[in-house]
């Protein structure tokens, strides 16, 4: 019983997301005594083949351009007919996210979202996704063949790195993208402030309520010497740049202190956080999933504590 | 053009949630359900669209608890006609029965554009914009943040990591998951949406039966050990603030 993992990689860089897959899926292929395939779609695949070491045998795609949903699903749907794995293994990313649902679709394959862990039970696979925005596991037995789509951070990206040898397999892609032309990456415009360089980070969420509010986390971050950044509804309902969005679909960032106002910490936005040096939290929710990376929690109303603890920093230290 | 929006009832996840009795699923006895909200920036993407190029936008939805409200405000907001489909989705529906269901009712009508959330609270098994669009034999871009219309192609801007995008020409028809807007959903006044339960009709049909088996199943929800990994600081604010300030000084984070 085989395991498939999707490469992901762009401008020639393979995601550490990829090599989490690639450490998890060695471990599943071993436990189901199968072979562990990675599987590369466009880019300069020999060259990223060469970073693969953990895996059995390596799939490079030619004929395939930028990413394009309809042309790399048909290509990873070929692959997936040939070689018939037990399990695929897909980052749960933007592009990750839609290939896995479009495969499961076109090939009739059994799919679970949100997965953060995979173990096999007495040659049963069980799979546990974070759903309703984390706020429940759920285990999953997955009988028959699968496909996992996994959060980044889940596993060790480490434990998918290293030396090795595998047959590399080179194959052209049979379809187009049928119905969908890549124009161009348009890059963000250069930030104001780079976020991942800070080393104090006040993050504001929805509970700050409104963009007049922005004020009150703008002094406290100027009072510690640091930069506001923001979860994702504070981007989209245009009060902050993009530049200052930490998750998934923004930047990740490590800064000593990561101090989150109004946050509630869906995984999206874990995902770009949880490895800061401390994380303060405030939210109303004694329950909000953001208590769970926290080291400090508290759940006084921020307009309230926030204020205070400015004027505190700014009366200097007692 | 026919824009066609896919709306979908989740847990208002505000709520406390708890797991039912089985331990297999959410306790959905007495949820509050609330639309998507993906979904509503998803209608918000459609009625600039139609402001700009004209047409009209129709909203379909499961029959899930409480989605009359949710089609009477998209009705309020602007759309021109709201759909239901029958059946028994009181307990939550898989990404896959939705699609396979919703794919069945626009099969038979007019579609040009068909846009829904990016992904929803209920994905447990995938997202239902792109196994809609497979189901229906379309494309499909996920993670989309612009829309564009130009005769019968649509450029569209999915986002990938660090702000990045790509940019896509589309040809329609085609399904799109929307992630954001260029405006944030507009408003529907109460008045408004009282209005419409007046003056409107939801249509309402049975489609065949989308059942997919999805050969998985649940054995267990719970909740994550509530790893309150967080030490949790009590007392007054002034009592909170000296807590922090303690803490950041012996994090060399204050001097």
């Amino acid at each position: 019983m085989d395991v498939l993992v999707y490469i992901e990689h762009l401008n020639g860089k393979i995601a550490d997301v990829s090599f989490e897959l690639l450490g998890k899926g060695r471990e599943l292929a071993d436990a189901l005594g199968g072979k562990l395939d990675a599987v590369v779609l466009g880019g300069a695949c020999r060259d990223l083949a060469a970073q693969l070491g953990k895996a059995d045998r390596v799939v490079c795609v030619g004929g395939l351009g930028e990413f394009n949903p309809s042309a790399y699903k048909n290509a990873l749907a070929d692959v997936m007919a040939n070689r018939a794995p037990r399990v695929t293994l897909i980052p749960y990313t933007s592009m990750g996210m839609e290939l896995a649902s479009s495969v499961s679709a076109a090939m009739d394959l059994a799919l679970v979202s949100f997965v953060n862990n995979v173990a096999v039970e007495d040659g049963q696979i069980i799979a546990t996704a974070s759903v309703f925005g984390g706020k429940m596991f759920a285990e999953v037995e997955c009988d028959g063949a699968v496909i996992l789509a996994a959060l980044a951070g889940s596993f060790s990206a480490d434990a998918g790195k290293g030396a090795g040898a595998p047959q590399v397999e080179e194959l052209q892609a049979a379809a187009d993208g049928a119905g969908i032309a890549f124009k161009q990456m348009i890059q963000p415009e250069a930030a104001d402030v780079d976020i991942t360089k800070q080393e104090i980070l006040v993050s504001v969420g929805r509970g700050i309520q409104s963009a007049d509010n922005l004020e009150l986390v703008e002094e406290l971050a100027n009072a510690l010497g640091g930069a506001v950044s923001s979860s994702r509804p504070i981007v989209d309902n245009g009060w902050l740049p993009k530049a200052r969005q930490v998750g998934k679909s923004g930047v990740t960032v490590k800064p000593k202190l990561y101090l989150a106002v109004g946050i509630s910490g869906a995984p999206e936005h874990i995902e770009g956080m949880k490895d800061a040096g401390t994380i303060i939290a405030i939210n109303t929710d004694p329950h909000a999933p953001i208590f769970d990376v926290a080291d400090y929690g508290i759940t006084a109303d921020l307009f309230d504590v926030v204020p205070a603890l400015t004027e505190r920093i700014k009366a200097g230290s007692a | 053009m026919n824009i066609i929006v896919c709306l979908r009832q989740v847990p208002d996840l505000v709520e406390e949630l708890e797991v039912n009795d089985d331990g297999t699923d959410l306790n959905r006895d007495f949820l509050k359900y609330v639309v998507n909200e993906f979904d509503d920036w998803a209608l918000e993407q459609a009625l600039l669209l139609k402001e700009a190029h004209g047409g009209t936008v129709t909203v379909l939805a499961l029959d899930q608890p409480e989605v009359d409200n949710s089609l009477f405000t998209a009705l309020a907001k602007g759309a021109d006609a709201a759909k239901k489909i029958e059946g028994d989705s009181a307990n939550g529906v898989s990404s896959h029965t939705a699609a396979k269901l919703l794919a069945n009712a626009i099969q038979a009508m007019p579609h040009d554009l068909i846009l829904t959330g990016v992904q929803s609270a209920e994905d447990l098994d995938g997202q239902v914009s792109a196994l809609l669009a497979t189901y229906l034999g379309v494309p499909h871009v996920g993670v989309v943040t612009g829309v564009e219309i130009s005769g019968n192609t649509a450029t569209v801007k999915k986002e990938l990591a660090g702000g990045v995008m790509a940019e896509f020409e589309v040809t329609l028809p085609a399904v799109f998951g929307i992630q954001a807007a260029k405006q944030a959903p507009r408003y529907a006044p109460v008045s408004k949406v009282r209005a419409m339960m007046k003056e409107k009709q939801i249509a309402s049909e049975s489609v065949s039966d989308g059942n997919e088996a999805n050969g998985l199943k649940v054995r267990r929800m719970f909740k994550p050990a509530s790893g309150q990994h967080a030490e949790m600081i009590e007392g007054d604010t002034d009592a909170i603030v000296e807590r922090v300030m303690v803490i950041l000084k012996e994090r060399g984070i204050l001097k």
